[in-house]
């Protein structure tokens, strides 16, 4: 890359890159001391008319999606592809490097270096030396240089790439979430119990997304503990395609349903004033439910004589924990008995029979999203745990070793180095030294 | 024997390690070195015993949960990731003194949860969101992260009081600071240190974003304690640049050291009290 351009250089400086981080990392403060996503009047309230006006100037509100700080992350994206570009070919020089042809005189000056005397000849000595190294793990080239025989061996090489890798993977994840932005959607619905929809409602726009199937709700349950805290959210869903059904799932908090690439969480609910009852006559079989709002009475269409309502409720909090339901059919007076929410009791009457469910009515408040980046997310963050691993944790080491002739006898001189953790290498080398000296 | 009672020695047991390694450090008594260090393993062991037999009777009550999942239980786990760490450091740097410095740290927290008022030391049962297997892989490596960071900024103070005796030149080998180790290790330890938190902060944010998409179909939204994590990611990031690509070292890494841990414990701490969020069952 031409060196001299004073732009290219620009963004190929670590300075620029030190510089964005830095201004990305103030100004995301921002964002978590001022509410986001607020109306113009909430920060008209909270501040005053004129900083609401500058805030919108400046698109404060929505701070993350704005064009400016969408600019810093975009600055830091060309930072790192022009850094890389930059820096990557000299990098792979060095991976693919022909190390059998280094200077000969620099050998002897590396850092870690040791030489003794031999009184074995060459051939003897290289494969000795070479099986000692294969032993440890390293394959080892050789060729003459000259009156003497050079022989190498190296490790982790590719390791030397680590960096890159870190730094492609910040790529690959805006890369994602651009994907899951442009070809995504989020949404949610809130969905009444044995009702279906065929669209939900986008985030922060309302526009009605059509979902190509339905989705039906069946039931809607809260289970709570001793301590009346909720313990568990959960929503029965079918989904349906032609009117049949397709897929059927409970879903609960951290664990959705996902039907073509559309996922919908549990993520809020509401309780109505109405309750549904099923009905079951024992002796005929007839099963029947009905819907009725708080103390209305409600006939059935096929038990006809039947009239049930619900009297009285308990509640917890929000919710219902018993009903209280009067029920008649053709013979003798009303039965009046409690049903604890969700549950059934079997009603003993005149003829025959009953098994009575009731529940109150709720509806399931349906997070929806598709985001097909998401993958694309996922196969960044590997990247990034695995570069930053390699990075940090491994290095490239190499070791020459030069078989010289001397006066009938052959001098051994064997040299190493590593880019990284010198420290552990030096360990190593001072090991394999003494290996490669004993007999 | 119930958990609360161990945790509750170990408090004090933390507070004894300190007083040996200060002692230690003021009275150059490097005899107490080795007793010191078996004591803090003693602590350490009570206190994850005191955890494990928490873990356990959560399921005894019937909850089931790893005790990781309120102001409490996180703050104990900090102190015993912390004493972890320090460990791990002594054994592969062997070098004792950092105890001094690091293990105030771990007793601080545990004090902390011990004795403010407004933090609920119950079992309580999971709430809904926090009902999944994420859970345990994102609070421990954010922590594993945080506790590395935490010794890296106690090696960071150390390191800056060694280098102003130093460069006023009144210290020899026989005076209070000659008891530390040299300036280029503390620094080299200080480096290590935070590279490896930064290993684990980023698996730790990268759990947290999956276990996010998995629960509301969003990986990241922008909330405070995602940003404020991710505000520590870029302050670590910009250290270990300078340090990589333009040769900083010393005095100023042993401030960036210390400036991110500030950060860190605003991320964990500060963002619960002073900003709203998604994270709000950290707040108890």
């Amino acid at each position: 890359m031409n060196k001299t351009n004073p732009v290219v250089s620009l963004f190929a400086s670590v300075k620029l890159a030190l510089f964005t981080l830095c201004l990305l990392a103030v100004t995301s403060i921002i964002g978590t001391v001022i509410p986001q996503k607020e109306s113009f009047e909430f920060y008209a309230q909270n501040y005053s008319e004129s900083t609401a006006r500058i805030f919108q100037v400046l698109s404060i509100p929505d701070m993350y999606n704005s064009w400016w700080f969408l600019g810093l992350l975009s600055l830091l994206s060309l930072n790192l592809i022009v850094c890389s570009i930059d820096r990557f070919p000299g990098v792979w020089k060095q991976i693919k490097k022909d190390n059998l042809a280094i200077d000969l005189k620099r050998i002897g000056k590396m850092r870690l270096s040791q030489q003794w005397n031999s009184d074995k000849s060459e051939s003897e000595l290289s494969t000795e030396i070479s099986n000692k190294l294969s032993s440890n793990g390293w394959t080892t080239d050789q060729r003459k240089r000259d009156d003497s025989l050079l022989l190498f061996a190296q490790k982790g090489a590719m390791t030397r790439t680590g960096v890159y890798i870190v730094h492609a993977s910040i790529l690959i994840i805006f890369i994602g979430a651009i994907v899951g932005e442009i070809t995504g959607f989020k949404g949610s619905v809130m969905l009444p119990e044995t009702q279906s929809t065929s669209s939900i409602y986008e985030f922060g726009t309302s526009r009605a997304i059509d979902l190509g199937f339905e989705v039906r709700c069946n039931r809607f349950d809260i289970e709570f503990y001793d301590t009346g805290m909720p313990k568990a959210y959960r929503s029965s869903l079918t989904v349906l395609e032609n009117n049949k059904v397709v897929l059927e799932k409970d879903i609960v908090v951290n664990d959705p349903l996902t039907y073509k690439g559309i996922t919908f969480y549990q993520s809020s609910y509401q309780g109505y004033q109405d309750f549904i009852l099923n009905i079951t006559d024992k002796k005929t079989g007839v099963a029947e439910m009905i819907n009725l709002p708080f103390q209305q009475r409600g006939t059935l269409t096929q038990h006809k004589d039947v009239v049930i309502g619900v009297i009285n409720a308990e509640t917890m909090g929000q919710s219902v924990s018993r009903l209280k339901v009067w029920f008649k059919d053709a013979e003798g007076p009303a039965s009046v008995f409690w049903i604890p929410s969700g549950e059934e009791v079997t009603v003993q009457r005149a003829d025959t029979e009953y098994i009575v469910a009731g529940k109150q009515m709720y509806a399931t408040g349906l997070q929806v999203a598709k985001d097909p980046g998401v993958w694309i997310v996922y196969l960044g963050c590997g990247m990034m745990i695995l570069g930053l691993f390699v990075a940090f944790f491994m290095s490239h080491r190499r070791i020459w070793i030069l078989l010289k002739p001397e006066d009938g006898t052959n001098t051994v001189l064997i040299a190493g180095s590593a880019n990284k953790n010198k420290l552990g290498f030096d360990k190593t080398f001072e090991n394999l030294a003494d290996n490669i000296k004993s007999n | 024997m119930d958990s609360s009672q161990l945790l509750g020695i170990t408090t004090f047991t933390y507070f004894f390690s300190t007083i040996l390694y200060a002692i230690i450090f003021i009275f150059k008594a490097k005899k107490l070195g080795t007793p010191a260090t078996v004591f803090t393993i003693i602590a350490f062991l009570v206190q994850t015993a005191g955890l494990l037999l928490r873990w356990q009777e959560s399921y005894t009550i019937g909850y089931g949960h790893a005790p990781l999942t309120n102001m409490y239980e996180s703050v104990i786990f900090f102190a015993w990731t912390i004493i972890f760490m320090y460990l791990l450091i002594e054994w592969k740097f062997k070098t004792k003194i950092i105890g001094a410095f690091a293990v105030p740290f771990a007793f601080l927290a545990m004090a902390y949860a011990s004795f403010a008022t407004g933090i609920n030391k119950e079992i309580s049962p999971l709430v809904p969101a926090l009902q999944s297997n994420w859970l345990l892989a994102h609070v421990v490596t954010c922590f594993i992260g945080y506790a590395a960071f935490a010794v890296a900024a106690a090696l960071g103070i150390m390191y800056l009081i060694k280098n102003t005796s130093e460069s006023r030149q009144t210290t020899n080998d026989e005076s209070l600071l000659g008891t530390l180790p040299p300036l280029k290790v503390i620094d080299d330890i200080i480096h290590k240190t935070m590279v490896f938190g930064f290993l684990w902060l980023t698996v730790g944010i990268i759990t947290g974003a999956i276990w996010a998409n998995s629960a509301w179909g969003t990986y990241w939204s922008w909330d405070p304690k995602e940003t404020w994590s991710l505000i520590t990611w870029f302050v670590y990031a910009i250290t270990l640049h300078a340090r990589y690509t333009r040769g900083w070292g010393g005095t100023r890494i042993a401030w960036l050291a210390i400036f991110g841990f500030m950060s860190v414990i605003f991320t964990y701490y500060g963002v619960n009290f002073l900003l709203s969020g998604l994270h709000s069952y950290g707040s108890n």
